[in-house]
């Protein structure tokens, strides 16, 4: 068996991040071939190299034993390489046909165009109604679209983006029976996941990257949902340097059979999550991104209080309605993930940020008027107890580096003495001193009695911070752990959804 | 009520709403690649001005309808330009569009007051708005052309990863609109009054702009609801022949009304607001990101 | 052989000399591109510049017209400044303009022949509350129904305008005016007092100075002024802090309105007395660009509206002097907000020289 893709020393570089580093593996014609690993792990973006949507810095990629030379995902389409984006780039309003059409890059008639199809859809068990406008299809119907659009212009390999993290389990099912008669062909099929049930039951080869470099690259025969686990996700022990001894033993936050359903296909439902979290505990919350941890957030800050069951308990009341200055009222501060434009406003100075977080025992207001020297003081004592660097006060918050910026916005929330903070991704995308700053003013925050629920992707800053740690997969939450105890394995298996572990 | 005021009463309407079907045609393909123009009154007006004055100067009715179409693409490629390339809010350019537009063609047209013309035969234009709407249709509706025009409007995102040329769409899409206000406006000046006044579309451009919405930005709709609000218009000036006696401007009010009626049925409904509105309306398109 | 070409990339940081300084650019090289103009129209520029920006103010009586012109303008764009710092886009200042009109000269007419010290403030106040009424239908829908507020409040702005129009020549007619379309003229008490003997400025620009002070202070020291521009520049983190938007998209089209509203009764109340067709020379379309001139800033706004009353000042003087048409007016107002628009680029991007190799 040949090889169809010869991937030699590619590397890409961004300003701040190596996404690809020497990246070498090959791509047997005729195979379902996983790329695994996880976010940041750069998969994404060897992925937008072969479909002509990035140029590498260095190395070579050969298409069928020639060099490969794209610039343009037209260009790709036309060697035969085809991509089904996770979020599809289908028009809403056009309807099925008109959809197809537009993918298409030659001309077709419409006679012409319905023959193929008729073939197309007998042969892959991909039923579809040409006048249905896209609007009205399900998710899987409009990942039936996308795939036929693609299997139009007879592509050789093709690229499949976390398919089934939109679809329902009969979708999925009827996936990978596509997969089947794509394979029974001759096609190739490259299939990136996280999830690894996927990768054991219906794909052929491996390969696994961890931060921009190949860890490995195998044939799945001798390999087990606990070896791919590890293997994703290195060695990381050694670290933990948690300290029990302030953990109360009472509950101070409590998720009882939460569930919540988005009828959107982008959105992760939420299903009968429970959780609690005792005084003085930091929480983990891990998870490969787009499995529910921002529909979480949104739900335990409050800024969506519609869920559809379930009970938020805190200080012996049931929040799940109150909205966020409603939770703040009550001393529950939270940093959602994106600074600019969530947590901060990037077009407004540091002292107006402040205000953006109100709680009672701040000074700030008059019936309605700011009182600015109040403002000053405060901070004041957030850029100096937190080391932030910054010109002054009143920059604007987009002028501060990601590090300073978010150091200011945890100061913010941490001087007003929360009883819980909830807190996610703390340090994604900062330097490696606030990082550092960060999670030692997170720990000794949770010293003081407050808890702590962190949600993030990162597991070394969770192994490193947390005392329980839980998983989310597809919506739904594991049992929690003491990290002291767990393995790489267990997590790695939970995160991948895994379901018995 | 006898069938020659009937005869006469369609013969008025379809002279009197020709001015309307081509400014909205032309907003409505504007639209439709996503763009919002509010300087549709002003384009008439300096479409109107520019083919009464080249009429008077030259007595060539072919180059007045020519270089009203030339000021119509100049006043609205400089409303591109400003958007399309400046990224300034559209909003506010098209208010500046009509603002400027009113003041130049009274400008233009101070010393033409009054002058006498030939008027022009209005039945070729008449055919030719009819024309150019079910040509519209075509093209959007049975061509690759007009459903890459569509999916523009319906997400430039999408429309740029799939390799479509944005920016050039958006642009042919202003032009076009630009082109049919001014003939809009020679229309008036031309075969419609057939004079130069100031001002003289009085607020004919607003309605256009209603009757887009009103259409739902379906071109084939765009005369019926031109004959709806025409027809309206027209009554309102006859209401003793039909015996009524509601204050005419309630007549004038109800395409205003009847606009805003849809504008509420089509936006509360996510599904119907999808499948009329260019959902990439107004949103202006970096190209960098 | 090296060439270079522009191009267009982002600043770190929104320049604050640039928000200065664009206006500026804007005015001059709108004066200069109508330098251009005059001389092609054969007339001598200077000249031409002259009697359009000095002559006009170049007595009492002129800088007085300046300030009859530029109340309405300001009043109108402070109020329009709410909505815009909340990123709304309310076209329908003119309607809202008419139906304060309607509502206060309303009770003008029906006390005619009343002359006591209350009916003006009660004008006033019921002017505002009209055009606050009209500017919350274009919220109500946008927040009840999602439906976009440029076109609602556009729509409005001609049935109101229909509707002033039906009264005035209907059933609000004056009996003694021949048939002229025309309302019966308000009482003294009813009439904006003028500030000084033999000019025509009155009263309303003491209210609109007072109103702009204190959208200064709401603005810059108010929760109320920082939720709303927190809202504006963006929707999540208004939604993060708790802020309620549905509440702040009321306040700010009722505001705005009633502002227009009671710029509307002055300028029925203030110079002619009573209610007639055309009230308004655009003023609720040219506040528009008098906000965006201004930056929405109260000073700005102040600035800007004297800028663009001279503009409507020099349209008349050079219609006097040089039978050049008043329209010239709109020509310039065009040009400034052409000019403001373009050179706004500057502000969030910069213009970078790079070689073509």
């Amino acid at each position: 068996m040949s090889e169809i893709l010869q991937i030699n020393s590619v590397t890409k570089t961004f300003p701040r991040v190596v996404a690809n580093k020497d990246v070498s593996f090959n791509i047997k014609k005729n195979s379902v071939h996983a790329l695994l690993g996880e976010n940041g792990a750069g998969k994404s973006t060897l992925v937008k190299i072969l479909y002509g949507l990035l140029n590498p810095d260095s190395g070579e990629i050969l298409y069928n034993n020639n060099l490969l030379n794209i610039t343009s995902p037209s260009d790709a389409r036309k060697k035969g390489i085809g991509m089904v984006f996770q979020h599809f780039s289908l028009f809403e309003s056009l309807t099925v046909r008109e959809n197809l059409i537009l993918g298409i890059d030659d001309k077709i008639s419409y006679s012409e165009l319905k023959n193929k199809l008729k073939d197309i859809s007998a042969r892959y068990e991909l039923p579809l109604d040409l006048d249905a406008p896209i609007i009205t299809l399900s998710a899987g119907e409009k990942q039936r679209v996308e795939i036929v659009r693609l299997l139009l212009q007879d592509p050789q390999l093709l690229i499949m983006d976390e398919p089934t993290s939109v679809l329902t389990p009969q979708e999925v099912t009827n996936l990978f029976k596509t997969l089947e008669a794509l394979i029974k062909e001759g096609r190739t099929v490259l299939y990136i996941t996280h999830k690894l049930e996927e990768v054991i039951n219906i794909c052929d080869y491996v390969t696994i990257m961890r931060n921009g470099e190949v860890i490995d690259s195998c044939s799945i025969d001798n390999q087990s949902a606990e070896s791919l686990a590890t293997k994703m996700l290195g060695e990381r022990l050694g670290k933990i340097k948690t300290d029990y001894s302030n953990v109360s033993e009472k509950i101070n936050f409590e998720v009882k059979n939460l569930s919540c359903q988005f009828n959107d296909p982008f959105f992760t439902d939420l299903k009968d999550i429970n959780l609690k979290v005792k005084h003085g505990e930091i929480f983990g919350i891990a998870g490969v991104a787009g499995n529910g941890q921002s529909e979480l957030m949104d739900i335990l800050t409050g800024e969506n209080n519609k869920i559809d069951t379930g009970k938020i308990i805190f200080d012996n009341k049931n929040i799940e309605k109150f909205n966020p200055k409603k939770r703040r009222d009550l001393s529950i501060a939270f940093v959602p993930e994106n600074r600019l434009g969530h947590s901060a406003v990037p077009e407004l100075t540091l002292s107006e940020n402040i205000l953006l977080s109100q709680f009672p025992n701040n000074n700030f207001i008059n019936k309605g008027v700011i009182i600015h020297k109040n403002i000053e003081n405060h901070v004041n004592k957030v850029i100096s107890q937190f080391n932030v660097i910054t010109p002054g006060s009143d920059v604007k918050a987009s002028s501060l580096s990601g590090g300073n910026l978010q150091k200011f916005v945890i100061g913010r929330e941490i001087l007003t003495d929360p009883k819980l903070l909830i807190i996610s991704h703390p340090t994604w995308g900062i330097d490696a001193g606030a990082e550092f700053s960060i999670r030692e003013s997170l720990i000794n925050l949770a010293k003081n009695g407050t808890s702590i629920i962190v949600l993030s992707q990162d597991l070394d800053e969770l192994f490193e911070i947390t005392h329980r740690v839980s998983v989310i997969f597809n919506g739904t939450l594991s049992d929690s752990f003491e990290t002291k105890n767990i393995s790489i394995e267990k997590i790695g298996l939970l995160m991948g959804g895994h379901k018995n572990v | 009520m006898n069938i020659d005021l009937i005869i006469g009463i369609i013969n008025i309407v379809l002279i009197a709403t020709t001015p309307l079907v081509f400014a909205a045609i032309g907003e409505l393909v504007t639209e439709k690649s996503g763009v919002l123009n509010l300087g549709v009154e002003g384009m008439m007006l300096v479409g109107a001005v520019t083919a009464f004055v080249t009429l008077v100067l030259t007595g060539s009715y072919i180059l007045a309808f020519l270089i009203s179409i030339l000021s119509g693409l100049i006043m609205s490629g400089l409303f591109a330009y400003l958007v399309l390339i400046l990224m300034s809010n559209q909003v506010a350019t098209g208010l500046a569009l009509t603002i400027f537009g009113i003041g130049l063609s009274s400008m233009i047209g101070k010393q033409f007051i009054g002058t006498p013309i030939q008027g022009l035969n209005p039945y070729f234009f008449i055919a030719l708005s009819f024309a150019i709407v079910f040509g519209v249709s075509y093209f959007f509706y049975k061509t690759k052309k007009g459903l890459i025009f569509r999916a523009v409007g319906e997400s430039h995102s999408s429309a740029h990863a799939l390799g479509y040329s944005v920016i050039k769409i958006r642009l042919l899409g202003i032009l076009f609109g630009g082109a049919m206000c001014a003939l809009a406006g020679s229309y008036m000046s031309i075969c419609y009054a057939p004079m130069w006044q100031e001002n003289m579309t009085s607020g004919r451009g607003w309605i256009a702009l209603a009757l887009v919405v009103f259409s739902t930005w379906k071109p084939n709709r765009i005369l019926i609801g031109a004959y709806i609000f025409g027809g309206v218009s027209i009554m309102q000036m006859n209401l003793q022949a039909f015996g009524l006696s509601i204050p005419g401007q309630f007549f004038n009010m109800a395409p205003y009304l009847a606009t805003m009626i849809v504008l509420v049925l089509i936006s509360s409904n996510k599904l119907r607001i999808k499948m009329s509105a260019p959902a990439s309306l107004t949103k202006p398109f970096y190209k960098g990101r | 052989m090296f060439s270079y070409y522009p191009s267009i990339i982002v600043r770190g940081q929104p320049s604050v000399l640039m928000n200065i300084f664009v206006p500026v650019i804007a005015v001059l090289l709108t004066l200069f591109t109508g330098s251009i103009i005059f001389s092609l129209m054969g007339y001598n520029p200077i000249f031409a510049l002259y009697t359009f920006f000095i002559s006009p103010i170049s007595n009492a009586y002129g800088v007085s017209e300046l300030f009859v012109k530029a109340t309405p303008l300001a009043l109108i764009a402070i109020g329009l400044a709410y909505c815009f710092k909340n990123n709304i886009y309310n076209i329908g200042a003119e309607g809202q303009l008419t139906m304060g009109a309607i509502f206060g000269g309303g009770i003008g007419i029906y006390f005619y022949d009343v002359n006591s010290f209350w009916l003006l403030p009660l004008m006033i106040i019921v002017g505002a509350i009209g055009g606050a009424i009209w500017g919350m239908i274009p919220a109500f829908l946008k927040i009840k129904f999602n439906t976009n507020e440029i076109l609602t409040s556009l729509m409005l702005v001609y049935i109101a305008i229909l509707i002033l129009d039906y009264l005035v020549v209907g059933p609000w007619k004056d009996p003694d005016g021949y048939s002229f379309p025309k309302t019966r003229a308000f009482s003294e008490s009813a009439r904006m007092p003028l500030l000084f003997q033999g000019l025509r400025v009155h009263f309303g620009l003491i209210i609109t100075l007072i109103l702009i002070f204190i959208s200064w202070f709401v603005f810059s020291k108010t929760m109320f002024g920082f939720q709303l521009k927190v809202s504006g520049y963006s929707p999540i983190a208004a939604r993060y802090a708790g802020f309620n938007q549905n509440t702040l998209i009321y306040l700010a089209f009722a505001i705005c309105g009633a502002c227009a509203g009671i710029a509307g009764l002055s300028e029925v109340s203030g110079p002619i007395g009573l209610l007639y067709r055309d009230i308004s020379p655009n003023y609720g379309f040219t506040a528009i660009i008098v906000t965006f001139l201004g930056r929405l800033h109260p000073l700005g706004i102040i600035l800007a509206s004297l800028v663009i009353a001279l503009t409507y000042l020099g349209a008349e003087d050079a219609q006097l002097f040089m039978q050049i048409p008043q329209a010239v007016g709109f020509v310039f107002q065009g040009l400034v907000l052409f000019y403001l628009l373009g050179a706004d680029l500057l502000v969030n991007y910069k213009i970078v020289f790079k070689k073509n190799i």
